[in-house]
């Protein structure tokens, strides 16, 4: 009988009926400090310290401080080293602040080469899903659930549902991953992927590379989806090749791997077809990421919905907001942009943000950062020279950590009311300080936001722009 | 975890769709390393702008897709600690409502008119063996997954089950599985 990939992934890890063995386990400093109480309080080891990895990137600082101990914030700091105590106790290997290969744990899973086709692949983070870009079976998981991983290498799980999302058409000028995926959730809803897996495919997504892959499965779970994923191809193995996590016998390990993909004929409990040549470059109005139109559209009235709980929902994002039905998203201020987060923080994400920046300044009263996805993205650009650009024109050059993402520490915090333009993936109340407000956005629509002091259709911008240069 | 059988008393409603974790436990309160103690952070914000007038009672009810967005447990945590044992809505985020019976909360889906009547009615029992939700004069039937059921029932402990249960087939399934090609993170 055909299967779908997630057939396969999970046939092969199932140990006993509903107990799925898993090959990679990534973790960090917020949600495994319990996770190790328990073992430790249990009398218990980490199963597979060889198939654990740590980093340290929700609760570090991007100021340049090198060492755990050096951290200012005493709860950051004591999460950091509680993180390095544990690693080192239980024997699981840790690129902890200071370490070259530092950085936001889904980042350094596939830049390391840890990432691989037909793996199953978890951490406590909901953005977990990322993973599945490389054709693997990535899911967030809670601090219960670690712990249960660590003592026993295995989860006790039921078979998601499996969902298939196909792109076709033609993307607009302008249009990148991520407006696919933010108009993916406007149009399923944030609980659309509930209880499904997902799989993108299509030859709009054929078409991508790894980052942009990456970026899409990331955001997954904004549709209510714990696992996104996507069939491995040339493009797959070819990033993978060479890297340090990479199999000895690579051209064998490709040959198991392009079985990976679903079978023609098999069947998905559910299908959505995307036409991507009606996407324009989008941007979140609201307090969900379903809440997103065109940035060329006006945002929507309440009293247009159907339903009671929809239009009281709507109206309390329109007021937190500070926005009024009709208005286009272009005319606001804006505070801060924030260029960074597991979405949109990778080399070809600091490229396409810098294609935009070069030659220009950031507008007067923005405050802007970038923040790169892995010490090693932060060399990269470095090494292309990415660094120089985002400073001259005004940008703050950060290390890497997850930073106004998560918002963890109080020194990236937005001051309530202030409004932002951000890479990130989640745009809730309060998400990015108390009472801030932010619009998510792909890389290049930030990088001119920066510029103009406001939102700006990135389509409009490169034509205005090459103008201006001319003259 | 505290065997849970039958729960009665009074409700909790916060009437509201698609309340994100961020909201039950703002980012900021996650970098404690215990446990216990959650319960002062639950829905921080919305109490502190006088939005929501929090009642501790054993059984919370919500609106849809409750618990969306991170997968932080601590959301889990500050509920359980906070008093609640049982979050009645139409709908969950699919991670919440597996730490949420991981820590020994149970969620139940109702029907979003259920859900009002529930909230209404004041007070509710709730019987976990019979999978049958009362209040009002009215009675619902609720699904749960049998193990999660047997675990809650008993207050057992997941790891412990697994390892008794399992410990000869994970070794067993390693034997094989280790010999396919898997990245060693301990070799980088």
């Amino acid at each position: 009988m055909p299967r779908t990939m997630l057939d396969k992934i999970w046939d092969a890890h199932e140990v006993a009926p509903g107990l799925v063995y898993i090959d990679l386990h990534l973790i960090h400093e917020l949600s495994s400090p319990q996770a190790f109480g328990a073992l430790r309080e249990a009398g218990r080891k980490v199963r597979r310290p060889d198939r654990t990895l740590g980093t340290a990137d929700h609760s570090v600082p991007t100021d340049g401080t090198t060492a755990a101990n050096l951290i200012a914030q005493p709860l950051a700091r004591r999460q950091v080293l509680a993180l390095e105590r544990n690693c080192e106790e239980f024997g699981v290997p840790l690129y902890s602040l200071g370490s070259g290969r530092q950085g936001i744990v889904h980042v350094i899973g596939p830049e390391l080469g840890i990432t691989q086709p037909g793996m199953t692949i978890v951490c406590g983070d909901s953005h977990t899903a990322t993973h599945g870009a490389f054709g693997a079976l990535g899911f967030g998981i809670g601090t219960s659930q670690a712990e249960h991983v660590f003592a026993t290498q295995c989860l006790p799980l039921r078979r998601p549902k499996s969902m298939r999302v196909v792109y076709s058409g033609q993307m607009g000028r302008g249009v990148t991953p991520k407006d696919l995926i933010l108009a993916t959730i406007g149009q399923v809803g944030t609980a659309g992927f509930a209880g499904h897996a997902v799989e993108y495919a299509g030859p709009v997504i054929e078409a991508l590379s790894m980052s942009g892959r990456m970026t899409i499965c990331n955001m997954t779970i904004e549709g209510g989806g714990r696992s996104g994923m996507i069939a491995p191809d040339e493009t797959t193995f070819d990033w993978l090749r060479g890297r340090p996590g990479a199999p000895a016998d690579f051209e064998a390990a490709v040959e198991i791997w392009r079985d990976l993909r679903t079978d023609e004929g098999a069947t998905f409990d559910r299908e959505v077809h995307v036409d991507v040549s009606r996407i324009s470059p989008m941007v979140t109005w609201g307090t969900s990421p379903g809440m997103v139109i065109g940035i060329a559209d006006e945002v929507p009235d309440p009293d247009a919905l159907d339903s009671e709980s929809d239009r009281a929902a709507s109206r309390r994002a329109l007021d937190y907001m500070g926005l009024r039905p009709g208005i286009s998203l272009t005319d606001l201020p804006l505070d801060h942009v924030f260029i960074g987060s597991c979405t949109n923080a990778r080399i070809e994400d600091l490229r396409e943000a810098a294609a935009v920046v070069a030659g220009h300044r950031i507008a007067d009263g923005v405050r802007a950062t970038v923040v790169p996805g892995s010490q090693q993205v932060k060399a990269e650009a470095e090494n292309e020279g990415l660094d120089r650009i985002f400073l001259d024109a005004g940008f703050e050059w950060h290390h890497s950590g997850c930073s106004m993402c998560g918002a963890l520490m109080e020194e990236v915090q937005l001051a309530p009311g202030q409004r932002c333009a951000s890479t990130s993936n989640r745009n809730f109340e309060g998400r990015q300080g108390h009472k801030s407000r932010t619009h998510l956005v792909s890389p290049a629509m930030a990088a001119a936001a920066a510029i103009a002091g406001h939102l700006v259709d990135i389509r409009d911008w490169s034509a205005e722009h090459a103008t201006a240069d001319h003259r | 975890m505290r065997p849970l059988t039958i729960v009665e008393g009074s409700v909790t409603f916060v009437d509201r769709d698609d309340v994100d974790t961020d909201q039950i436990v703002p980012a900021r309160f996650l970098q404690r390393v215990e446990r216990k103690g959650y319960g002062e952070c639950l829905f921080y914000d919305w109490r502190r702008e006088g939005d929501l007038d929090l009642q501790p009672n054993p059984v919370l009810v919500t609106g849809a897709n409750f618990g969306c967005g991170s997968s932080r447990e601590h959301a889990a945590w500050a509920i359980d600690d906070f008093g609640f044992r049982v979050v009645i809505a139409p709908s969950f985020g699919d991670i919440f409502a597996e730490n949420a019976a991981k820590v020994g909360l149970l969620p139940i889906r109702l029907e979003r008119a259920a859900c009002e009547i529930v909230a209404a009615g004041g007070s509710v029992r709730i019987d976990l063996p019979e999978q049958t939700v009362r209040a009002a004069g009215r009675e619902w039937s609720f699904e749960v997954d049998p193990a999660t059921k047997y675990r809650l029932i008993n207050g057992l402990d997941d790891v412990a089950i697994t390892l008794r249960e399992h410990s000869g087939a994970i070794t067993e399934f390693e034997a094989g599985h280790d010999l396919r090609p898997r990245p060693v993170t301990t070799a980088l």
